[in-house]
């Protein structure tokens, strides 16, 4: 009997011999199966804990994952200050989505926490909501999404201007994990990466859900998922991205403040992972998928897979929320 | 592009039938100085000892990305196959405007077995697993609650195999693709849950039924044996996943 004939063997005998020998697989684990029974006031220290243990200090982290980590962080402050400050403004949230933006806060409050207790000791000092301008208007208050934290005024009719702006900052989100995903793809992160992407779909998740709420407005059936698209997908889009949403939500002013959100970042050819085409893409991997199948069109092809944004780009973005004292702090600089 | 994905640096050899994780391979590889196609090479015979022969009706995933991309390639060819028949024999209860969701879903679903397809004949020729011979006797195709439920769990599991599966993947390409098509899994989810479950906290689009309420993390990641094992039921091969991990 050799040596891997032995490993197998062990393996069949105690299916979870590896992750004994291994475990750093368990720190996930655990979260996954037990973190229901944690409270939510003891989740920072735990998973610190657990990931000082696991990882040794944040000191540990390369520079490019910490890079990676901290944008991320930014960008759930970013979701977080703003959907807590709606949740505080009378009339702004229809009843019917008290409950859903809830949840969306508080996933993000987990995600601040998760994030934080991995970056450990390089985690950034925690933003606050007046390092943010909602307005989009990089600090001058008075930027194109101003009305989406003030109820009933114009473009904002049930809340439809502040659900287009956590459509555009909750995609911001999805594209950002996934531009990050390669650079955590190491032997020594793939817990983290297991986290990253288990964030990443939830961000897609609240993004497909602000969809359909835009959607219900729209047609005036609020609570109801299956109001229809209205092409050309900007004002009443589909749960899913369609080639680039006609460059996402309008603002009162007619100005397309997400239109970044759902172009090609930098570069916008190359491998997927080191490309950043526009959410129109309809060639994955080199595999040109108009010719796959006669019946596929590009908007269905372009629905069926979300593309990755690249950090410079998602800080462009992101940096039209900063307020003056966020850019003191450094946040998405 | 294409030339260059297809030359990528990794090397899309299927390895390492039994060595589980980096630790042991690390090992493997200190101890022999092996190349990885040595390494393929070494493992054959090592496997020697479990020869079982493989019964014709069992599709196996090998170990390694090209096992990863067959697998992913068997969830969307039983996704797909779910979402054809939904449109084919429609729920008699379908509410105004929930067909032609279920068509949009259908056909992401068969670009991404379509992908993954040509993806695989692509970079390892003659690796592609044969076609899955599906079995949904158990869901009643006729009534939106039955079809719902099904679709929301094809899509979860969906999800929880591309979450679960994404850090067993070497080519960094191949990362970004499984990250490209999650989300969109998670869309279906969530609108799909948004359906079945309108305004329950519980149960809607990221209700606590599928995010872990204290870390807002998309519960439950699944490796590939245990994934295999929930969806057997619907296809009438066996499944072996066991490599995969």
């Amino acid at each position: 009997m050799d040596f891997f004939q032995l490993l197998s063997d062990l393996e069949k005998a105690d299916a979870e011999f590896l992750d004994r020998i291994n475990p750093r697989r368990r720190v996930f684990k655990y979260l996954g199966n037990a973190g229901q029974k944690i409270t939510t006031a003891a989740v920072p220290a735990v998973l610190a804990s657990f990931f000082n243990r696991a990882y040794g200090q944040s000191a540990t982290l390369t520079a490019p994952v910490q890079a990676v980590l901290t944008l991320a962080l930014q960008l759930e402050y970013l979701e977080y200050h703003f959907y807590n400050t709606a949740l505080g403004i009378a009339g702004l949230i229809p009843s019917q989505e008290t409950a859903a933006i809830t949840t969306i806060r508080n996933d993000e409050a987990g995600h601040i926490n998760a994030l934080r207790a991995v970056l450990g000791t390089a985690a950034p000092t925690p933003y606050l909501v007046t390092d943010f301008d909602y307005s989009g208007g990089s600090g001058t208050g008075n930027g194109p999404m101003k009305n989406a934290l003030i109820p009933g005024s114009t473009g904002n009719t049930n809340g439809a201007l502040f659900f287009a702006a956590g459509q555009a900052f909750s995609d911001t989100g999805q594209r950002a994990y996934k531009g990050g995903a390669p650079v955590l793809n190491t032997t020594a992160t793939k817990d983290i990466l297991e986290a990253a992407l288990n964030i990443h779909s939830v961000e897609a998740r609240h993004n497909s859900h602000f969809r359909t709420v835009r959607r219900a407005i729209v047609a005036n059936a609020l609570g109801s998922a299956g109001a229809p698209a209205v092409s050309p997908y900007d004002a009443a889009p589909k749960s899913w991205i369609s080639l680039v949403d006609n460059g996402g939500p309008t603002a009162p002013d007619g100005s397309k403040p997400a239109s970044k959100v759902y172009g090609p970042g930098t570069p916008a050819t190359g491998t997927p992972d080191a490309s950043y085409p526009g959410e129109d893409n309809t060639s994955q991997a080199g595999v040109n998928l108009t010719t796959l199948g006669s019946t596929y069109t590009a908007a269905a092809i372009s629905e069926a897979f979300d593309e990755p944004l690249d950090p410079a780009t998602v800080k462009s973005i992101a940096s039209m929320f900063t307020s003056t004292a966020g850019k003191a702090k450094g946040l998405f600089v | 592009m294409a030339a260059a994905f297809a030359t990528s640096p990794t090397p899309l050899i299927p390895d390492e039938p039994v060595l589980r994780q980096p630790l042991q391979r690390r090992s493997f590889l200190k101890y022999a100085g092996a190349t990885a196609g040595a390494t393929a090479l070494v493992l054959a015979g090592c496997k020697k000892d479990d020869a079982t022969p493989t019964p014709s009706n069992t599709v196996v995933f090998a170990a390694g990305d090209v096992g990863v991309l067959n697998y992913a390639y068997a969830l969307e060819q039983l996704e797909a196959a779910f979402y054809a028949q939904v449109v084919k024999t429609p729920a008699t209860d379908f509410q105004t405007g929930e067909l032609a969701y279920f068509t949009q879903i259908a056909t992401h679903e068969a670009i991404h077995r379509d992908f993954f397809k040509a993806a695989i004949n692509r970079d390892a020729p003659g690796q592609l697993i044969q076609d899955l011979t599906v079995n949904f006797s158990s869901i009643d195709f006729t009534k939106r609650a039955s079809v719902l439920a099904a679709a929301v769990a094809f899509e979860d599991l969906g999800v929880q195999a591309y979450n679960g599966a994404g850090a067993l993947i070497k080519n960094p390409a191949y990362l970004v693709l499984a990250g490209k098509i999650v989300s969109v899994e998670a869309r279906h989810a969530a609108y799909l849950r948004d359906l079945l479950y309108p305004g329950d906290a519980t149960n809607f689009f990221a209700g606590d039924a599928v995010t872990e309420p204290t870390s807002g993390l998309d519960r439950n990641p699944l490796k590939p044996a245990a994934l295999v094992a929930a969806v057997q039921k619907y296809v009438t091969q066996t499944l072996d996943a066991s490599q995969l991990s």
